[in-house]
């Protein structure tokens, strides 16, 4: 598999985030890859191989202007675009393609131009879990946590902790959407959703998009923005019902990516300087540093209560505010990829000095699949 | 808590099955004749090992309350708050239903209680299984 051959030569989120209802969905997506491909001084006769989940890659393809002679439509939720990486990596290394343009554009708060949801009553979660009250991820990624607050005796408190650590990177970051400091007592005072889910534990709702171009790391010299080369990849699925999950404090999907992340990139948990994982809501992160290894199991939340993960930390976690503060289209896994590129690249808004490797993990459906990503800015 | 609007199941071939147990007050689940799992939801062949010699196996409907939340935003044909649940059945299998009979709080939920079928006709064609506390 690939292992440091390719590189993310371009990455650009929309010109803005938040409430953009002058722009469709694909039209987010347009203008995440048009920034993408002026960031790397590319045109689309450049491109050659298109990947994208929300809308088909035929429709980009077209819409865009590219002769494609590789697409990938893997649709499996918010991590889509960290398999898209993993998928392009492959076929880069491989020759199916040359120079892939990979784009999210998501009108989540707006709606404009987006499918509608909706859930077949003759599909296994139109039959058996539909019919018992679920209404969208809210209250259905939070069923498997209070078996897994009961095994661990976790608390509310801590899960709200998640919550206050994010708001404090995100108040480092001009472009996150909720920026002002929070306490435990904001978080546990919000409105509940889905108990035991207060509104602060759950992702923002916004419009926006992004896009990567990746080539091999050979030709990535000869770009005007530095290399960041894809390290190790991994990807996963387990089931598209919550209530089949094969454990409810532990996500198998992740058990999966995770490690088979870090095998390909040959590092250790030590090696890692910064860290993203998508946090549509506030237990993400506790599920994801225990099954990528970074903790024993049950011991994520008193590292984030105990601020290793904040600013200062010794695990700089979500630094762009994440899901949580920064913003949530629908699909949140592109900006998770593209605050690990800034990281990578040196230009985040809340740097970490000297980083050298960053992890970008990602989740789809409600713990559904999963994909991971680990970069690194060190020339192969 | 039943109301008109609630999301119904549509049985295809493979779940008729299951759905002609509920309207007959039966829980059934399916059982490898190889492998011995049982297993849920229905399908044609089993899930571990692929066999198709499977046989479907009444439940009995005894189970713990395993996970849960209490959902406090409107959804067509339920009035919030109302838990959204999931239980382990005796037999292993866990499945989404919705907790009848009960308090819908945290103090009345609790986790790991033992809990039992019961069902509740919604048309002609379709009833639901729900779980209460088990009584005695």
């Amino acid at each position: 598999m690939p292992h440091n051959t390719v590189a993310v030569v371009g990455a650009a989120e929309t010109t803005r985030m938040g409430v953009i209802p002058e722009l469709s969905q694909i039209g987010l997506h347009a203008d995440a890859a048009i920034n993408a491909m002026a960031d790397c001084g590319l045109k689309p006769k450049d491109i050659d191989g298109i990947a994208t989940a929300g809308e088909t890659p035929v429709q980009l393809a077209h819409y865009l202007g590219i002769t494609p002679t590789w697409v990938d439509g893997t649709s499996v939720g918010g991590c889509s675009f960290m398999i898209h990486v993993r998928h392009a990596a492959a076929a880069i290394e491989s020759g199916l393609a040359k120079t892939i343009l990979i784009t999210h554009g998501e009108s989540g708060k707006s709606r404009v131009g987006n499918p509608p949801r909706s859930v077949h009553p003759q599909s296994l979660n139109g039959q058996f879990e539909q019919p018992f009250g679920p209404m969208g991820p809210p209250s259905m990624f939070t069923i498997p946590v209070l078996r897994y607050m009961k095994t661990y005796g976790v608390t509310a408190e801590q899960i709200a902790q998640v919550a206050v650590v994010q708001r404090e990177w995100a108040s480092k970051n001009p472009r996150a959407t909720f920026r002002n400091l929070i306490t435990t007592d904001d978080v546990l005072n919000s409105r509940m959703i889905a108990y035991p889910f207060r509104l602060l534990m759950c992702c923002l709702v916004t419009d926006g998009g992004g896009a990567l171009i990746l080539t091999s790391a050979e030709r990535a010299k000869d770009f005007p923005t530095k290399p960041v080369y894809i390290l190790g990849t991994g990807e996963s699925a387990e089931t598209p019902m919550v209530s089949q999950m094969e454990d409810f404090t532990s996500s198998r999907a992740f058990r999966v990516a995770g490690p088979t992340a870090f095998k390909e990139a040959g590092i250790t948990h030590k090696d890692v300087d910064h860290l993203m994982i998508y946090d549509a809501f506030a237990h993400l992160p506790l599920y994801g540093l225990e099954d990528l290894g970074f903790l024993p199991k049950g011991e994520a939340a008193s590292f984030i209560a105990g601020r290793n993960t904040a600013p200062g930390g010794s695990l700089p976690l979500n630094t762009n505010g994440g899901g949580l503060s920064y913003m949530h289209s629908g699909m949140y896994g592109m900006y998770a990829l593209q605050e690990s590129v800034r990281q990578m690249r040196g230009i985040a808004p809340a740097q970490i000095p000297n980083a050298k490797i960053s992890v970008c993990h990602g989740v789809g459906g409600m713990f559904a699949a999963s994909g991971t990503i680990i970069f690194s800015n060190q020339a192969p | 808590m039943a109301t008109p609007g609630r999301a119904l199941p549509q049985p295809t071939p493979e779940t008729q099955h299951f759905w002609d147990g509920t309207k007959a007050n039966e829980l059934l689940l399916q059982r490898c004749d190889e492998c011995s799992k049982v297993y849920f939801p229905p399908r044609p062949f089993c899930p571990v090992c692929a066999s198709r010699k499977v046989s479907v196996t009444k439940a009995s409907g005894k189970a713990k309350l395993y996970s849960y939340v209490i959902h406090h935003r409107p959804v067509p044909g339920f009035t919030p708050p109302y838990a959204i649940a999931v239980v382990e059945l005796d037999e292993g299998p866990r499945m989404m239903t919705n907790i009848v009979e009960c308090d819908q709080t945290p103090e009345a939920l609790v986790l790991d209680m033992p809990v039992e079928v019961v069902f509740e006709p919604q048309t002609d064609t379709i009833t639901l299984p729900f779980f209460r506390p088990a009584k005695g």
